[in-house]
């Protein structure tokens, strides 16, 4: 077993882990954090995406213990004071879901496409970005419109960018 | 229409959960003491085994139990059942092979069930299933459709040359005179290729065994939790009905696989008994590929007759239909009964006659897919129409047009009495949404920078709302296909509907509450819809089919009525009026011709604390509950129109323009009825483009993981233009139709149509990949630039 000390959502944890766990496993077994979700093992659907220091990763390749004195965000950590991050009000208004497996991974993926692109994303940057993430359910149309509104709110919302 | 009411586009009630990553799916959850399941499988298509050496397994660290086909005969625990007796045209049953929940002596396909390691944790369970030692004898194996009965190989008993049964319908004498005065017959050859459903939550299962009780919990991915707990007692036998619940909680997307009842959650409630702990098994990505439910996967032969005036007067069809190694739940209805009922399409087509040859192979089973038959049989008609117009040089709009079916209602030679629609209106706003005229000049431009441009159209129909019980029966099916609701009004006035329909994507919580609301005139927050949990709703029987608006909200709309009439007895005693004067409006029970009224919580209240009447002449209380079965089934039919551009020098299909005209009846919230338009036209394009289940000759599956299986990403597909005609439906008390399925079916024979158009001849087959493509165009002989 090795031990891990890493900042969740804002909290510091420390656990005793199997060197080959893998960050998602760490998350959702040791932490409950079941908000992350795994959709297949090829590092493929990105339903696992989490923020590693501020940036997209898919966290079912990444080692629990790489993440060790980092600092990870997962979908459970981007709402604050009860109101939800513009991207996960975005995806609520526009449809952008229907079973919500791939939501988190998706939602987590929007908000790194932000901060690398800038908040006016058109639908060609949009559909290239999200290259990374599968969704069966929606046939991206609705996801492509709440990534670019959710975009644009968050240019509304300059504190909370820098929060995340 | 209110803000929250029938038709509305409300937001989701659900999504608050989903964005936050509060969402509960079925490996969420964890149990005290849970142990981990993990699923030896089979490395060969088909094989003998001649042995099974779990010794060192067991002495692995962490291993609780392994357990074989020979622990679930010795509990006496049955094999999974295939719910849909067909017969064959000579009147013989289809040929059903056992179907063990964990092998006995041989071995079907690779991922087949072997052996089953119950261990502390999940990679404890798979070092220990590195360590069994299977002694097999490996068999040949057939995998090809259309090779299954012409090989030597056997894959069960029942059956010598592999054929499950070979089944027919319509009138092959009427048929064939009228092919014999057809002026033209149009011939087509098409491979509906194999496809993995692949919803993004693979499947899962959490078994539970309470001694003290004698009961057992499953927690599993499913779409009708209460078949599933029917069938795991009545047939496989693994508890008692009443002493089994089943929860289906959030469920990430279904598309049928998650229909089907499976060996995984049989063996993790039975085990769970056997080791008196929680076990938990949740499919990996690979798993999922070699063990869920595939779908598709025909080779038909068709031919459509017309006469010198280009009117449809005959379809033939000869289709192969792989069933895999073994009769999946539904696995016998998709390529009979849902499937050659709808080769009516839209037209009015006076004979037809379809002959399905199903087959076994070493492949995983084959059942309902998102559309399930509708797609395949779309396919057919869809295809030969569009070949028909460009051999009788005609517009295939027009052609459509000629051939539609126009006075309702219609009985069709194959079954189907169609109630209502209006295909022509529907064509009319799809070549207006996609500027139809005007492509010849898109046309011209493309070729102009080298590039092919083609159009296609679907004018689909297909049958949902399954199914009246009685008519499905008298089919062959081993249930009804009614559904249930119970009504259960809160003495303050909140309302909780328990429903036997199974929300995994489909927006219930939200469009049930909507009906509700409306029906009801309370706010929808006062609105709770309960779902997937046996030990909650009465019996139902779950999703899939496009039923859930049809059928599922039909019983609700029923218990809701009864619930009114229920309360307009209270009112009655209440203001001391006659019962026949209470009216129910606005969410209020006044007495006609006065301003005297009673709110519906006001009601709620009396009608629980009951001071206001006798028991003896009004039962206290105000829940209602109905069982609801359609009258017929529904007809959802409309227009796609895909506007493809191929790079003839890379082979890439860019889908251009996409034009959807449905109609769907009535709709509750057209922003979800959208939503699903949009998933099964990417499904669709899907399988037209990217997707297919490839198995090698060995019958090793080699399009088995998300980098070999192309799923369609963002990037992909096109944003879709979609509209709506309505004529709503006259069997059932809201007029819904449902729109579950109807991208799915509509959109292959749209892209294939607009590639065979842009590429000037039919010669490709679906996933139309860039290297497919790429050689189709090889073939084409490009137009000169006209500069």
């Amino acid at each position: 077993m090795t031990t891990v000390s890493l900042t969740v959502n804002g909290q510091s944890v420390t656990a005793d882990v199997d060197p080959r766990t893998l960050l998602v496993q760490f998350l959702r077994d040791n932490l409950r954090l079941t908000g992350t979700h795994v959709g297949c093992d090829t590092s493929q659907c990105g339903a696992c995406v989490v923020h590693l220091n501020g940036q997209a990763v898919k966290s079912c390749t990444v080692l629990a213990v790489q993440a060790n004195a980092n600092i990870v965000t997962t979908i459970e950590g981007i709402s604050q004071g009860g109101e939800l991050h513009p991207m996960q009000a975005a995806f609520r208004e526009h449809h952008g879901l229907q079973c919500g497996y791939c939501t988190p991974g998706m939602i987590m993926a929007a908000i790194d496409i932000v901060n690398r692109k800038g908040n006016a994303l058109d639908e060609q940057t949009i559909r290239t970005e999200l290259e990374g993430n599968l969704c069966r359910c929606t046939g991206y149309h609705n996801i492509v419109k709440a990534v670019a509104a959710g975009a644009q709110a968050m240019a509304q919302t300059p504190l909370r960018q820098a929060a995340e | 229409m209110t803000a929250t009411g029938i038709g509305a586009p409300v937001r989701r009630k659900e999504d608050q959960r989903f964005v936050t990553g509060q969402g509960r799916y079925v490996d969420d959850f964890n149990r005290p003491g849970q142990t981990y399941a993990y699923f030896l499988r089979s490395p060969h298509a088909h094989a003998t085994i001649r042995s099974i050496n779990t010794g060192p397994a067991k002495i692995m660290p962490g291993v609780v139990a392994i357990f074989t086909g020979d622990d679930l005969a010795a509990d006496k625990i049955g094999g999974l059942i295939c719910g849909w007796m067909i017969h064959s045209k000579d009147g013989s049953p289809m040929k059903a092979g056992p179907h063990p929940a964990l092998a006995q002596g041989k071995v079907r396909y690779v991922g087949d069930h072997v052996a089953v390691v119950i261990a502390e944790t999940l990679a404890q369970a798979k070092d220990a299933a590195e360590a069994i030692v299977v002694d097999y004898e490996v068999l040949p194996a057939v995998a090809d459709t259309a090779q299954a009965t012409k090989s030597s190989v056997q894959i069960h008993d029942v059956s010598p040359d592999n054929t499950v049964f070979n089944w027919h319908l319509g009138n092959k004498d009427e048929t064939e005179a009228a092919f014999a005065r057809a002026k033209h017959v149009t011939k087509i050859d098409l491979v509906n290729n194999r496809l993995v459903p692949n919803a993004l939550e693979p499947r899962a299962a959490l078994g539970e065994y309470d001694p003290g009780n004698d009961n057992y919990t499953l927690y599993t991915t499913s779409q009708n939790p209460h078949v599933a707990r029917l069938v795991l007692s009545a047939f496989i036998g693994v508890a008692p009905e009443h002493k089994l619940r089943v929860i289906a909680p959030d469920v990430g997307g279904g598309f049928g696989s998650k229909i089907f009842i499976y060996a995984e959650e049989t063996v993790c409630v039975w085990a769970a008994k056997k080791v008196k702990r929680p076990v938990k098994w949740t499919s990996d990505r690979t798993e999922a590929f070699l063990s869920d439910a595939h779908g598709r996967d025909h080779v038909t032969h068709a031919e459509m007759a017309t006469d010198e005036n280009g009117k449809i007067i005959g379809l033939r069809v000869h289709t192969i239909a792989n069933l895999g190694a073994y009769l999946s739940t539904f696995s016998s209805s998709v390529p009979t009964y849902l499937y050659a009922p709808l080769l009516s399409g839209q037209y009015d087509i006076p004979a037809i006659y379809c002959e399905v040859d199903a087959v076994y192979t070493n492949t995983a089973p084959v059942d309902a897919y998102r559309g399930a038959g509708r797609p395949e049989a779309t396919f057919v008609v869809e295809r030969l129409v569009e070949k028909t117009a460009r051999e009788l040089g005609q517009d295939p709009a027009e052609l459509r047009r000629k051939n539609y079916v126009t006075q309702f209602p219609h009985q069709t030679p194959v079954i189907m009495a169609y109630d209502t629609g209006d295909y022509a209106a529907s064509l009319d706003k799809a070549l207006e949404l996609a500027d139809y005229k005007t492509f010849p000049q898109r046309k011209q431009e493309s070729a102009r920078r080298g590039k092919l441009r083609g159009i296609g159209f679907s004018s689909y129909i297909e049958a949902c709302g399954i199914a009246p019980s009685q008519a499905v029966g008298s089919l062959g099916a081993g249930v009804g296909l009614w559904e249930s609701a119970e009504v259960r009004v809160n003495p303050t006035g909140s309302v909780e509907v328990l429903t036997g329909s199974h929300s995994h994507g489909q927006g219930h919580e939200t469009t049930f509450a909507q009906l509700v609301s409306d029906r009801l005139g309370i706010p929808i927050d006062q609105v709770s819809i309960v779902h997937g949990d046996t030990d909650k709703v009465q019996f139902g029987m779950g999703t899939y089919g496009s039923r859930s608006g049809a059928v599922g909200m039909s019983a609700i709309a029923k218990a809701i009525d009864k619930v009114i009439a229920k309360g307009k007895k209270v009112a009655a005693h209440v203001l001391e009026a006659s019962e026949g004067d209470i009216e129910f409006k606005d969410g209020k029970f006044g007495v006609a011709g006065t301003d005297k009224t009673l709110g519906f919580g006001e009601v709620a209240l009396q009608a629980y604390i009951a001071h206001k009447f006798s028991g003896q002449d009004l039962e206290p209380g105000l829940k209602e509950g109905a069982f609801y079965d359609p009258t017929n089934f529904t007809f959802p039919a409309g227009v796609h129109i895909c506007e493809v551009e191929i790079d003839p020098d890379t082979g890439v299909t860019k889908i251009e323009r996409w034009t959807a005209v449905d109609d769907f009846g009535v709709i509750i919230n057209p922003m979800i009825v959208e939503g699903q338009v949009h998933g099964g036209i990417a499904q669709g394009v899907g399988q037209a483009l990217l997707e297919g289940a490839f198995y090698d000759q060995s019958g090793q599956l080699i399009t088995a993981s998300f980098n070999d299986y192309c799923m369609p990403r963002a990037i992909d597909l096109p944003s879709f233009q979609v509209g709506m005609t309505v004529t709503p439906c006259p069997s059932n008390p809201l007029g819904i139709k449902g729109c579950g399925e109807a991208g799915a079916i509509a959109a292959p024979p749209a892209v294939i149509n607009a590639i065979t158009d842009a590429l000037g001849h039919e010669d490709i087959a679906m996933p139309a990949t860039p290297q497919a493509v790429w050689r189709a165009a090889q073939k084409t002989r490009m137009p000169m630039a006209a500069e």
